[in-house]
């Protein structure tokens, strides 16, 4: 029976890195949060939150604490197990994407045991991406549709037809990078990125895809709910949108998400597009280092690349005013679809002809 | 119609050229303008730690003024709270006795004297109206309080230390 083995030593291992990257990435949303007051704040000239601790890195715990004594509220005639379901469903879907981004290379331990820094290399990972950020509308739809709330259900509408129209563009953008890949598992993806310059060209993706890169970005930016697409909470319209309806930390279980996605499709778009933990020279300094120490020095570089990726969808936020829902819809349809379909042809034809 | 002033500009809407629907470069203009912001000089003023200078003019909580040798100035002649537009101030008369001549100037002083600080609108007519150089109005922003009580600032509350004893109790 070699299918029921179970090696502990795996498991354990498993476990341990399952426990690191959803606490960091728990983390690390956490002081996003902080981050986004901050960008805001020098943005518009202010100072932002300096008050607990120094440069108020200790606002994410109090803010936390806060949500967590705030009185829970189930209203009357909501649907009270979907109302409880939608923010499960939320942090859930934004807690799974981030089992299959390679963190770092592989190393070997000194008993030849091989260390992944990856929870789970599935062969189909992009589509498990895509799969995955689907389902998180449901989050979203659920809490709209519960709340018995029509503000609350329009912008679940909203946002659940802002998603279904953006994933479309994503996914044909994605198949252009896909072709030139031929792998969709993130693993292969980056391993492809290897270094900086492969002798002709430039070996991240970004600089051979670069318009699939911004229809990608664009859709992110929807697929996340984020300002200038961010109509499903849009403030001056919505007043609070599908989480309308929600207090203590139901509410703060779909901010946090929120915030989590962030930090997740930073890191799988530094994955598919700027070359993941790869680095230039970074052969030179694997010669030089202990295989452990370059592991280390590679998760170090994606987390700096995808901090600049955060800070980026954060300047972007603080920048642009929101589209008008008819605007959006044909942003997707009218010009972004379209061109991920032209990206898709010319890719293929410069595969099929001049690449070979 | 005439115009109020020549700063108006027309709303441009001839529709978007195709550079203009690109959106990207309004977008890295805007993000350049906002980047930008980010070195500048913060607006900010974290206030308790850092106080920001008052104008010369300003006009803080009230303050009973004392002459050389320490004795109240005032004189109960009610002239401010005549001209008290908010009618906040009330006082009464006493008459200085023999042997009080260290305590008050003149030989009128005031017994009770009373600013109700809700009252006040701090425009400083009271301070224009006295004839003795007795009510100021100070540099300091009206504290706040729980009660109603609170707010009516009594004779012991506006006068300020004598200037002997403050020395004696410095020693």
């Amino acid at each position: 029976m070699l299918l029921l083995q179970i090696h502990t030593a795996f498991i354990i291992e498993k476990i341990i890195l399952i426990s690191v990257i959803l606490g960091g990435s728990l983390g690390v949303a956490m002081y996003a949060t902080w981050a986004e007051r901050k960008v805001a704040a020098v943005m518009q000239d202010r100072i932002g939150p300096n008050r607990a601790g120094p440069f108020g890195l200790l606002q994410p715990l109090a803010d936390g604490l806060k949500l967590f004594f705030k009185e829970e509220i189930i209203p009357d005639r909501s649907t009270r197990f979907l109302f409880i379901l939608g923010p499960c469903l939320a942090m859930l879907t934004a807690c799974m994407t981030s089992a299959i981004v390679p963190w770092g290379p592989d190393f070997t331990l000194a008993n030849g045991h091989v260390v992944s820094l990856q929870v789970a290399d599935i062969n189909i990972g992009i589509l498990f991406v895509f799969g995955v950020v689907s389902l998180g509308v449901y989050g979203i739809m659920l809490g709209g549709w519960a709340s018995n709330n029509k503000f609350s259900l329009l912008s679940s509408i909203r946002s659940a037809s802002q998603a279904i129209s953006y994933e479309l563009a994503m996914g044909i953008s994605l198949i252009a990078l896909l072709m030139m890949t031929g792998s969709l598992s993130l693993r292969e993806i980056v391993a492809q990125q290897h270094g900086f310059w492969d002798g002709h060209w430039l070996t991240w993706n970004v600089f051979k895809q670069p318009l699939g890169f911004l229809i990608f970005l664009v859709c992110s930016f929807a697929e996340l709910n984020r300002a200038p697409f961010d109509l499903a909470e849009a403030e001056s319209e919505l007043n609070m949108g599908y989480h309308q309806e929600y207090s203590s930390m139901k509410l703060g279980f779909y901010l946090f998400a929120e915030y989590i996605n962030l930090f997740v499709s930073s890191a799988i778009l530094i994955t598919l597009f700027w070359g993941g933990y790869n680095f230039p020279f970074m052969d030179k300094v694997a010669a030089g280092v202990s295989p452990v120490l370059f592991s280390v020095i590679c998760v170090l570089v994606l987390l700096t690349k995808v901090i600049f990726m955060i800070l980026f969808f954060m300047a972007v936020r603080w920048t642009l005013p929101r589209f008008r829902y008819d605007q959006l819809m044909k942003l997707g349809w009218r010009s972004l679809i379209p061109l991920a379909l032209v990206n898709m042809v010319i890719t293929g034809a410069v595969i099929l002809w001049v690449i070979k | 119609m005439e115009k109020l002033t020549n700063r108006a500009v027309a709303v441009d809407r001839s529709p978007m050229t195709f550079s203009e629907r690109l959106y990207f470069p309004a977008i890295l203009k805007g993000l350049s303008i906002t980047l930008g912001h980010v070195f500048k000089k913060k607006a900010t003023v974290s206030y308790p730690e850092e106080k920001r200078p008052f104008s010369p003019v300003f006009r803080g909580l009230h303050v009973l003024n004392r002459d050389e040798e320490g004795r109240e100035r005032c004189t109960a002649c009610g002239l401010c709270a005549l001209a008290c537009p908010a009618e906040a101030i009330t006082m009464e008369a006493a008459e200085r006795l023999p042997g009080e001549e260290n305590l008050y100037r003149e030989e009128k002083y005031a017994a009770k004297y009373e600013i109700n600080m809700l009252r006040c609108i701090f425009c400083g007519f009271c301070e224009e109206a006295c004839p003795k150089d007795a009510v100021y109005l100070s540099e300091t922003v009206m504290p706040a309080n729980y009660s109603r009580e609170g707010f009516i600032y009594k004779k012991e509350d506006l006068l300020i230390p004598h200037p002997q004893k403050q020395e004696q109790g410095n020693k």
